[in-house]
C-alpha cells in the first residue's frame, strides 16, 4: 500500500461523489507534491468545487482514499480539524468577517489555540502582533487595518481573506477564484502574491482566467465531468484536443 | 486572569450602566426604606416590586442578546430556562412554608397532600435548603441547554429550524408542567410563600433586599457578558453569526462555540426566574408559554440586539408600556406589542440603542473624513499608538 502512494502533500486516489445520482466526482485522481502550486481548469459542473469540498471536509467522499502527507486520513476528519491540521481554503466569493475590522479578521485567524477557554482569555501578544503587521504588509492592507472588513473593495476582500489563509500558516492553500470580478492590475498583482506564497508552501488553484494562469506559469490540472482530462504545463494542456471540445473550444 | 477578563469588558458606556444598575439598586431601596410616604421621593412598595420585575425581565433579555446578537441563534425558547430557574426558587419557597400550609403538613407542600401524597418525591429533596436550590437555579437551566444545544449544534440545526425547536421545546415543558403527576402543582403552580431566608416575603425590607439583589445581579451578568463579546471569543461569536464556515475552515469547533454560549444564556436566563418568582410570588407553567419567549425577543430587537445595553432598556421600557397600556386599554395591548415588533423591524431595525450607537459612529467616521481632507493625519487621531 504504502510504496504505491509517492511522496506527497495531497493524494486523492479514485474519488467518487455522486448527489442525487449526478455524479459530481467520477473516479478523480490527484497528486499535489510539497511545495508545488497547482491550477486547475475546467468547465462549470466540472467538480472543481466539490474536490476542495472533499479535501476540507465538507463532503465526504462515496469511496476513494483521500491522504494528507501520505498518513492522514481526511475523510475521516472534519473541517475545523483539517483546518488545523495545515489546509486553508479560500472560497469563490470572498468571505470574510465583514463587521469585524481588518485587523480583527486576521487575529482571528492566527495559527493560535482556538478552543473556548483559551480564546476566551487570550491576549495580544507582541509576537502576534508583529506577524499581523508582516501578513498587512504582504496583503497590501497595512494603511485599512482599523477599517471594518465590510469596507473593502472586492479586490482587497479577496486579498484578506489570503492574508488569513496566511495568518492560519497552512501548508496547503486551496484558493477557488482568487480573481473573479477583480481588474486587469488586481490580477497581475495577485499572480505575484501567489507565487510568493507558494515559495514556502503548496497552494492550489482554481480558476477560470486562462491569462491569470498564464502569468502564474505552473502545471495546469483540466478537470471535466469529475475527473482529470488533461495535466501538464499550460501550452500543453491547452493544445489538448480534448480539452479544446470539452472547454476551451466552448 | 479573570480580572482582566472582566476589566476589557468594561468601555465607558458599559461602566455607565454598570454604575446606574448599582445606583438604582441602593437608591430605590433606600428611599423605599427610610423616607416617610409622604416625602415626594418615597418609592411605594408596590412600585418597587413592578420595577424589580422588570429589571428580571432585562436580565432575561440581556441572556437572549448573547445568543441571538452576537451569535445568531435566534432561541424562541428561553423563557423555558428563566420558567426552570422560577420554578428551582419556588421549590425552596415551597419548602419554606413547612407546617404553616392550610393542611399543616410540616414536610409535604399543600398540593401533594391534595393529591394523597404520602412521600416527597425525589427531585424535592435538597429544596429546603437555600444554597442547593440556588445551585439549582443555575445547573438545571444550563443542563438543559448544554443536552439541547449539543444536539441541535451537532446537528448543524441552523436558523429558522432552530427556532422552532426551541419553540417546540418551551411548549413541551410548558404541557408536562401542568400535568399534576409532574409533582410541580400542575396548574396552579407554586403560590403561598411565606419567607425567604427566615424574612417574610412580604415585609418591605425583604421586598428591598430582593430589588437590591436584582439589580446587583444584572450588573454582574452584564459584566460578565461584557467581557465575553469583548474577548477574542466574542470577536468569534460575531464571526459565527456573520460567516459560520469561515469560521469552520479556520479550525474552530463552531459547536463548542454556541454550546458555551447557550449554557451561559440559560443560566442567565435562569438566575433572572429566580430573582422574579419572590417579588412577584407565584410561578406557573404558564411562564413557559411560547408567547413569553416571543415577547423576549421584542424587547431586545426594541432595545437594540448585538448592544448588551438595548435588550436592558427594551426589556424596561416594553414592560412598562405593557404595565400603563394593559391598565388603561387591556383589549388592544396585543395589537399594540405586534404593530411595535413590526415597526421596529421596518423603521428601527437596529434597535433604540443600535440606531444611537450605528449614528454616533457614523458621525465620528464624517468627522474623521472632513479633518483628513482638511489635511489633518486622521490615521495618528483615531488610532493613538496600538
Amino acid at each position: 500500500m504504502t510504496e504505491t502512494r509517492p511522496r506527497s502533500l495531497l493524494y486523492l486516489d479514485n474519488v467518487c461523489v455522486s448527489f442525487d445520482g449526478f455524479k459530481a466526482l467520477n473516479s478523480l485522481s490527484l497528486v499535489i507534491e510539497p511545495g508545488e502550486l497547482r491550477a486547475i481548469i475546467g468547465p462549470n459542473g466540472a467538480g472543481k468545487t466539490t474536490m476542495m469540498d472533499i479535501i476540507t471536509g465538507k463532503t465526504r467522499p462515496d469511496s476513494g482514499e483521500v491522504f494528507f502527507e501520505d498518513s492522514v486520513d481526511l475523510t475521516k476528519k472534519d473541517e475545523a480539524d483539517i483546518a488545523r491540521l495545515g489546509i486553508g481554503r479560500k472560497f469563490q466569493k470572498p468571505t470574510v468577517f465583514e463587521s469585524h475590522t481588518v485587523w480583527d479578521n486576521l487575529e482571528l485567524a492566527l495559527n493560535r489555540k482556538r478552543g473556548v477557554f483559551s480564546t476566551l482569555f487570550y491576549t495580544l501578544t507582541e509576537e502576534d502582533k508583529a506577524r499581523i503587521e508582516e501578513i498587512l504588509a504582504t496583503v497590501r492592507l497595512g494603511h485599512r487595518s482599523h477599517e471594518l472588513a465590510g469596507s473593502l473593495s472586492h479586490g482587497q476582500k479577496q486579498w484578506l481573506e489570503i492574508g488569513m489563509l496566511l495568518a492560519q500558516e497552512p501548508k496547503l492553500l486551496l484558493v477557488d477564484e482568487p480573481v473573479a470580478g477583480m481588474t486587469d492590475a488586481e490580477t497581475v498583482e495577485t499572480a505575484i502574491l501567489l507565487k510568493e506564497i507558494a515559495k514556502t508552501r503548496s497552494v492550489v488553484v482554481v480558476e477560470h482566467d486562462m491569462g491569470f494562469i498564464r502569468d502564474l506559469g505552473v502545471k495546469v490540472t483540466c478537470l471535466a465531468e469529475g475527473s482529470v482530462l488533461a495535466e501538464g504545463s499550460i501550452d500543453y494542456v491547452s493544445n489538448d484536443p480534448k480539452v479544446i471540445e470539452n472547454y476551451l473550444g466552448r | 486572569m479573570i480580572t482582566q477578563f472582566l476589566l476589557r469588558g468594561f468601555d465607558r458606556k458599559i461602566v455607565a450602566v454598570l454604575f446606574v444598575l448599582l445606583a438604582i439598586g441602593v437608591l430605590v431601596p433606600a428611599s423605599n426604606l427610610l423616607l416617610s410616604p409622604e416625602n415626594p421621593l418615597h418609592v411605594p412598595t408596590y412600585a418597587m416590586s413592578l420595577f424589580g420585575k422588570y429589571l428580571c425581565y432585562a436580565l432575561l433579555a440581556l441572556a437572549l442578546d448573547l445568543v441571538w446578537g452576537y451569535c445568531g441563534i435566534l432561541s424562541l425558547g428561553h423563557g423555558a430556562f428563566f420558567a426552570l430557574g422560577g420554578y428551582a426558587m419556588g421549590m425552596y419557597l415551597m419548602r419554606q412554608i413547612g407546617s404553616r400550609g392550610v393542611y399543616g403538613d410540616p414536610v409535604l407542600p399543600d398540593f401533594m397532600v391534595f393529591l394523597n401524597w404520602k412521600e416527597l418525591p425525589w427531585f424535592w429533596h435538597g429544596f429546603d435548603m437555600f444554597w442547593f436550590a440556588m445551585l439549582m437555579v443555575v445547573v438545571v437551566p444550563g443542563l438543559l441547554a448544554f443536552v439541547f444545544g449539543w444536539f441541535a449544534f451537532r446537528s448543524r440545526v441552523n436558523g429558522v429550524y432552530l427556532s422552532i425547536i426551541t419553540q417546540a421545546m418551551t411548549y413541551a415543558l410548558l404541557l408536562a408542567f401542568f400535568r399534576n403527576d409532574m409533582g410541580f402543582g400542575g396548574n396552579n403552580g407554586l403560590t403561598d410563600f411565606k419567607d425567604i431566608l427566615g424574612f417574610s416575603i412580604q415585609a418591605d425590607g425583604t421586598r428591598a433586599a430582593l430589588f437590591a439583589a436584582t439589580a446587583l445581579f444584572l450588573a454582574l451578568c452584564l459584566a460578565i457578558a461584557s467581557g465575553i463579546v469583548s474577548s477574542k471569543f466574542g470577536k468569534v461569536l460575531v464571526g459565527v453569526r456573520d460567516a459560520e464556515s469561515r469560521v469552520r475552515f479556520l479550525g474552530y469547533r463552531v459547536e463548542h462555540i454556541k454550546l458555551f454560549t447557550f449554557v451561559v444564556s440559560a443560566m442567565m436566563a435562569g438566575i433572572a426566574g429566580a430573582l422574579f418568582v419572590p417579588q412577584v410570588g407565584i410561578i406557573n407553567p404558564g411562564e413557559f408559554g411560547p408567547g413569553n419567549s416571543i415577547e423576549v425577543v421584542i424587547w431586545t430587537a426594541v432595545g437594540g440586539r448585538g448592544t448588551l445595553i438595548g435588550p436592558i432598556i427594551g426589556a424596561v421600557l416594553v414592560n412598562f408600556g405593557k404595565s400603563v397600556f394593559t391598565g388603561a386599554f387591556p383589549e388592544i395591548w396585543l395589537f399594540a406589542l405586534g404593530g411595535l415588533f413590526i415597526a421596529v423591524t421596518l423603521f428601527l431595525p437596529r434597535g433604540i440603542v443600535g440606531t444611537i450607537q450605528h449614528r454616533f459612529k457614523a458621525r465620528q467616521a464624517m468627522k474623521a473624513a472632513r479633518d483628513a481632507e482638511s489635511g489633518i493625519d486622521s490615521d495618528t487621531k483615531i488610532q493613538p499608538a496600538e
